[in-house]
């Protein structure tokens, strides 16, 4: 390969001319490129310009592309352009460009939108999603009851295939994750309760916060990031794939074909799952008890005595209030997904951010609900 | 008249997955400026050859010699060098979603060339030029039919001037008319600018409309079974499978 150079000569008559050599190469004629466009100017407008190729061993269509680049600089500054010498081999790349009037035709380029037209539209795009959500929530709930007075009618082996992914292949992550929340709660609490000398509170503090709110909430915030991603992800690739026209055409509604178990596996298995959160919780607590003087007996004894039976199921009651929450969000925003490739990472995105937003949003309700009745 | 130059020459080529053979014993050469077109019934192998020559996968055995190189068993370094030489037009069009025409074309230009932004516009536009799409740069691939896209992704593929143009199924999904579009499309570029195509297709229409030559494969010989200008093999060929596949047009 030879490098490209270039010579600048004046040819006597009030012009220049550029005497191109060498390779002219997509890869290589970028410092040509530069140069050429340098000197050109330095040269004053409205000087004629000759630009010789004769000694230009080979030249691809990049090559072509910066005699056009002159001969449009060129034509801005009210100058002549000439191109000589060009070998036959290359005439067929520049043929297409013998006319160069569609470049000064700039493609039709996108306006940035007026704000009140932004603004427009956004309203318009919330307002048709509220709707779709609400639509969302009518069919689930109307299929759901469906399925309920139907019980023979759905896909059972489908629920337990679900139940397993949601619950069983949970169980590694929840148990770990719980066993350390314990385990941080019970090391928190032990500092500021020794200060009043009730170190031995410390049991029931773990438990009261993980039985009453940690618990079914990281449960849950572990449900939102595996499952609710999970059921977006997969429905969003059935919508990207067609599968979701394909059963609608079919006659089956996809709601009740594949949310209502989604759903159904999820509500059933939450409460499981939040059990064994709370046992590996309490036995992460229980380390720390244990290991700050007192015996596993005091620790069982204590959190039985400070956990009561209401507490412990409003907790489940929580959590699967929360399951349904994620579990019905990641299936609707992975129905919602459009076309493209980062639609199905923009639709589990969504369904995490939904889930978790929910997740906290109804822990509040069932805050002030449980305030108000007592309990 | 010059010797016609050898571009590509596939040697003694085996392909297989798993345990099952797909190719064996494939032998061709093609030659600069020309379009040559792999055919043969769907399942016989053609994407999986074309996916051989461009290094997507090695073969078993043998070797794929681009313009004297073997990609087969040359190194990191020497496969990229290989690489530019040739561009690949994928069956879906494969263009970037988030990125509008100018911008796909561009990508390639801007990561292998030291050209200023201005200049590379310059080049992808003119590329879309040559596809007929100039006036398109700034449209997403989603906001364009499937023929614009496939036009445009070969003006991506063509963006660093390679020697040999690929072209996984061109004509699939499109109606007759944009596919003849295509087709004119392709024997423009070879014509004009004597850039090379190796083109898989099924399609009769495309194979008449656009092959110098063709080699046809099949699925239980696991080869090629017919080589040639389609219409001699159409006209000569007794093989049955070349004489069915060929027929199935004559309506």
């Amino acid at each position: 390969m030879q490098e490209a150079t270039l010579e600048i000569e004046s040819d006597g008559d009030s012009g220049f001319v550029f005497r191109f050599s060498g390779d002219l190469r997509a890869d290589s004629v970028a410092d040509i490129w530069r140069e050429s466009l340098r000197k050109l100017e330095r040269i004053n407008a409205g000087t004629p310009i000759k630009v010789d190729v004769e000694k230009v061993k080979y030249c691809d269509g990049s090559g072509i592309c910066l005699f056009v680049e002159l001969e449009l600089q060129q034509q801005k500054r009210g100058g002549t352009f000439e191109l000589v010498g060009l070998d036959d081999k290359f005439k067929k790349l520049r043929g297409p460009f013998e006319d160069l009037s569609w470049v000064r035709s700039q493609p039709p380029g996108r306006k940035p939108e007026a704000f009140p037209v932004a603004l427009g539209k956004e309203t318009a795009r919330l307002w048709h999603e509220l709707i779709s959500m609400i639509k969302f929530v009518g069919e689930l709930t109307a299929s759901t009851g469906w399925t309920l007075m139907n019980p023979g009618r759905i896909r059972w082996s489908e629920v337990l295939l679900m139940a397993k992914n949601v619950g069983a292949n949970a169980l590694p992550i929840v148990g770990l994750i719980s066993f350390l929340i314990g385990l941080i709660v019970a090391f928190q609490a032990v500092r500021p309760l020794e200060n009043f000398g009730a170190k031995e509170y410390v049991a029931e503090l773990t438990a009261m916060s993980l039985v009453k709110e940690l618990g079914p909430l990281i449960t849950a915030i572990l449900l939102a990031g595996r499952t609710g991603a999970a059921f977006a992800a997969e429905i969003g690739t059935m919508k990207i794939n067609e599968e979701i026209n394909a059963l609608t055409t079919m006659g089956l509604q996809p709601i009740r074909f594949l949310v209502v178990t989604r759903v159904v596996a999820t509500v059933l298995i939450m409460p499981i799952l939040t059990m064994f959160s709370l046992v590996f919780g309490l036995i992460g607590g229980g380390a720390v008890y244990v290991s700050i003087g007192f015996s596993y007996l005091l620790y069982f004894s204590q959190i039985t005595m400070a956990i009561s039976l209401t507490d412990y199921l409003g907790g489940l009651l929580k959590a699967t209030v929360f399951g349904l929450l994620v579990a019905a969000v990641g299936c609707f925003r992975g129905l919602q997904t459009q076309s493209g490739a980062s639609a199905v990472g923009l639709s589990t995105t969504r369904a995490v951010v939904s889930g978790i937003t929910l997740i906290v949003i109804s822990d509040g309700v069932f805050s002030v609900t449980f305030h108000i009745l007592g309990l | 008249m010059r010797a016609p130059v050898t571009l590509i020459d596939v040697q003694n080529l085996q392909i297989v997955y798993g345990d099952t053979v797909v190719l064996e014993r494939v032998n061709f050469t093609v030659e600069k400026g020309k379009v040559f077109v792999i055919l043969g019934g769907s399942g016989c192998g053609k994407s999986s050859l074309l996916k051989h020559m461009i290094g997507l996968f090695n073969p078993r055995k043998g070797s794929v010699l681009i313009d004297g190189d073997d990609i087969v068993s040359s190194g990191d370094e020497k496969r990229q060098t290989i690489l530019r030489k040739i561009g690949v037009m994928y069956q879906s069009g494969a263009l970037f979603g988030s990125m509008n025409l100018l911008e796909n074309v561009s990508l390639p230009l801007k990561e292998f060339t030291d050209l200023e932004s201005s200049a590379v516009r310059l080049i992808a536009r003119m590329k879309l030029r040559l596809v007929g799409l100039d006036q398109f740069g700034e449209y997403l691939p989603s906001e364009i039919s499937g023929g614009m896209q496939k036009r445009a992704a070969i003006a991506r593929a063509m963006a660093l001037d390679p020697l040999i143009l690929f072209l996984d199924e061109p004509s699939a999904g499109l109606d007759p008319k944009m596919s003849a579009e295509l087709d004119a499309l392709i024997r423009n570029l070879s014509r004009n600018l004597g850039i090379t195509f190796v083109v898989v297709t099924h399609e009769l229409n495309s194979i008449f409309a656009i092959a110098n030559r063709a080699i046809m494969l099949d699925k239980k010989e696991k080869g090629i079974i017919a080589s040639g200008h389609p219409r001699v093999m159409r006209d000569e060929s007794d093989h049955p499978v070349v004489r069915s596949f060929f027929h199935s047009s004559k309506r």
